[in-house]
């Protein structure tokens, strides 16, 4: 946090100050109920950097990431249900007639194994998947694409192989994690404590990476590829560990998400929701990481709202937010704000306005 | 022996309708570098323009008409679609070209709006369409084989319009003037075409021709709002496989995903099947990253 507070013009400093007590402060003034539904957005804020990482600053758009905060939180879900079950076997395991557990399952028995499986799983699936694109320089619509297709598969292979995850139901029926109940009041509250943190911590990460060398020949890669790869970089290398970081994030998020909703699903993880995720990317505004977090926030507490007081309309918002975002909004929340204020400057007759950096269009 | 040629007509008949559903995203694009992800509800569209068409014959046209329905529900699912495509393309696609990430992007949004409208005009659940008696029955080519009538139907009429997509596009005027926007866009837009209404009138056939498949998809099992996206993705595999730019790779792509699709679900199950499908297009992108068949380019990028 002290890094956050060293960062930017006084301003800025303050702003972050005031941000991060009132998050701080959040349990003491809201409801149970309403705290829970704000970790959930923090959890899947997450999710949204690694996501903005690899496509607001690799330019590569990714509409698989639902896979991998799938995976984690099944790694997540599987030790919960593991202990929930206690020496017999998962109860949706026995309705489809298997009699022991299969092998990959008794990892998922130790907590620790299952954390790391929940992070390297969804990175190492990221890593091969870039590696064996990025390198033959398969970029742009053709990788999304194919990411597309990863997301159908995936969830056909969920929902076949239902002795072993669940099937369409997913992996349900876990109310506690080390004798805890989940929907405790104390527990909502460390958990809320807990995504924080690691949210706070992966936006630190994030801004440090962006800001390096690497994030740098990152960024030069998005903007002309042909030319990093002439100066002797290799681009490929580069977007490849980044996608695989953003993974990883995405199953941290899968796995807190798990901890607050008490439920995964192949319908968490399908092609609606992977979607989805890249439209709070877009709307915060891509290549700004505050605006991912931000973006995650809103959409998800409007998707809360609206599909409380109208569900069909809920598909309504969503087409038409990506048509507003993609033809009048390109740089997302972040960049209207910025446009907001260079006007309000202007009008101001402020003598020289320094123009806010532009990033250019990303295809 | 028996089951071996019936999972090829299978195959056969799966590649067909894939064919026709990706023949409309390779037109738009390979020609206007634009990701149309509504493409799957214009499916819909014309799914549900046939589902329209029978109940107008039951209700106002004499019961004996009933039997020819089919063939009058293809040019309208045609006319509906396209006219739909070309609203899309002058609203909202001709603002999103050169920017295929962005244009995936709003598509996908009116996808999701049509879906609801779908969903509130027709209702949620799945309508049936009864398809005429002529198409019932099958083609017995001996005692264990049969062949039916309405998957022969689908490859006859998937046949008919990938030859007048090509009578269109190789030997007509207007279909040269595609070509040439394709190949150079603005040095055909030196040459006095009209780029614009070529854009228009390209999107309109992409788009008419996914009302054909949509057609095509009420003979098959019942039809629902969300009937588009189960074969979207499907589709672009085909394109991205087959390549862009040339019909010869879309029909390659189409056959060896079908055909690949079908053999592996009967060796394994139907969701191994896909992941194996998945696996062979990736290693297959390691040898040829543009596709099958790729229009030669010097260009960098």
């Amino acid at each position: 946090m002290s890094a956050l507070l060293k960062s930017g013009s006084l301003k800025t400093r303050i702003i972050w100050a005031v941000v991060l007590i009132l998050m701080c402060l959040a349990p003491l003034i809201s409801t149970e109920f309403r705290l829970s539904l704000l970790a959930k957005f923090l959890a899947l804020a997450i999710l949204a950097i690694g996501l903005d990482l690899i496509w607001g600053y690799g330019g590569v758009l990714s509409l698989g990431h639902g896979v991998f905060f799938g995976l984690g939180g099944y790694a997540m879900a599987m030790y919960l249900k593991l202990q929930a079950s206690g020496t017999s076997l998962p109860d949706f395991m026995g309705w489809s007639g298997l009699s022991g557990l299969p092998w990959f399952w008794e990892p998922f028995r130790s907590f620790p194994v299952a954390l790391i499986l929940g992070i390297a799983l969804p990175a190492l699936l990221a890593f091969v998947l870039g590696w064996f694109t990025f390198r033959n320089r398969i970029t742009g619509v053709y990788f999304t694409i194919l990411t597309q297709a990863l997301v159908l598969i995936t969830v056909t292979l969920f929902i076949g192989k239902q002795e072993w995850t669940g099937g369409t139901n997913g992996i349900t029926g876990y109310n506690s994690i080390f004798g805890f109940t989940l929907h405790s009041a104390g527990t909502t509250i460390v958990l809320y404590y807990i995504t924080l943190a690691i949210l706070v911590l992966t936006y630190l990460l994030c801004r440090r990476i962006v800001n390096s060398r690497f994030g740098q020949v990152l960024e030069a890669s998005r903007d002309g590829e042909n030319r990093v790869r002439f100066l002797g970089y290799d681009p490929a290398g580069y977007k490849t560990l980044t996608f695989a970081l953003s993974g990883a994030l995405a199953g941290i998020a899968g796995m807190l998400f798990v901890l607050q909703v008490g439920i995964i699903s192949p319908s968490m993880m399908g092609i609606v929701p992977s979607i989805e995720m890249v439209l709070w990317v877009a709307l915060g505004g891509r290549g700004t990481l505050i605006g991912a977090v931000i973006g995650a926030v809103v959409l998800n507490a409007a998707k809360t709202g609206i599909s409380e007081a109208y569900p069909e309309g809920w598909l309504f918002v969503l087409g038409g937010l990506f048509v507003t975002v993609v033809l009048f909004m390109p740089h997302g929340l972040v960049g209207v704000y910025r446009n907001v204020v260079r006007l309000l400057k202007r009008r101001g007759e402020v003598v020289h306005v320094p123009v806010s950096k532009e990033k250019p269009e990303v295809y | 022996m028996d089951m071996f040629v019936l999972q090829m007509f299978n195959g056969l008949s799966i590649s067909s309708i894939l064919l026709l559903i990706a023949l409309g995203l390779a037109v738009t694009f390979g020609l206007m570098n634009v990701i149309n992800m509504a493409h799957g509800e214009l499916i819909m569209i014309g799914a549900y323009a046939t589902y329209v068409t029978q109940n107008l014959f039951i209700s106002y046209a004499p019961a004996a008409w009933f039997e020819v329905y089919f063939i009058v529900a293809l040019p309208i699912a045609f006319g509906v679609a396209a006219l739909i495509g070309w609203l899309l393309e002058v609203i909202l696609i001709r603002h999103l070209y050169g920017r295929p990430l962005d244009s995936l992007l709003a598509t996908w949004g009116v996808g999701m709006m049509l879906q609801q409208l779908a969903r509130t005009i027709f209702g949620a659940p799945n309508v049936g369409v009864s398809s005429p008696s002529w198409l019932n029955g099958g083609l017995a080519i001996s005692d264990g084989i049969v062949f039916p009538y309405k998957r022969i139907f689908i490859i006859a009429l998937v046949a008919v319009v990938l030859l007048c997509m090509y009578l269109y596009i190789y030997r007509t005027s207007s279909g040269r003037r595609m070509r040439a926007v394709m190949q150079n866009r603005s040095m055909a837009g030196c040459l006095g075409i009209s780029t614009r209404r070529v854009d228009g009138m390209t999107f309109a056939i992409g788009s008419g021709i996914a009302g054909i498949a949509g057609c095509a998809l009420t003979l098959i099992g019942p039809i629902g709002p969300s009937l588009g996206t189960y074969y979207i993705v499907d589709a672009f595999m085909v394109v991205v496989l087959g390549g862009v730019g040339k019909l010869v790779g879309t029909v390659c792509g189409a056959l060896g995903i079908g055909m690949f699709n079908t053999l592996f679900e009967t060796y394994t199950s139907a969701s191994i099947g896909k992941v194996l499908v998945f696996v062979c297009i990736v290693a297959f992108l390691q040898w040829k990253p543009r596709g099958l068949v790729a229009m030669r380019t010097r260009s960098l990028d």
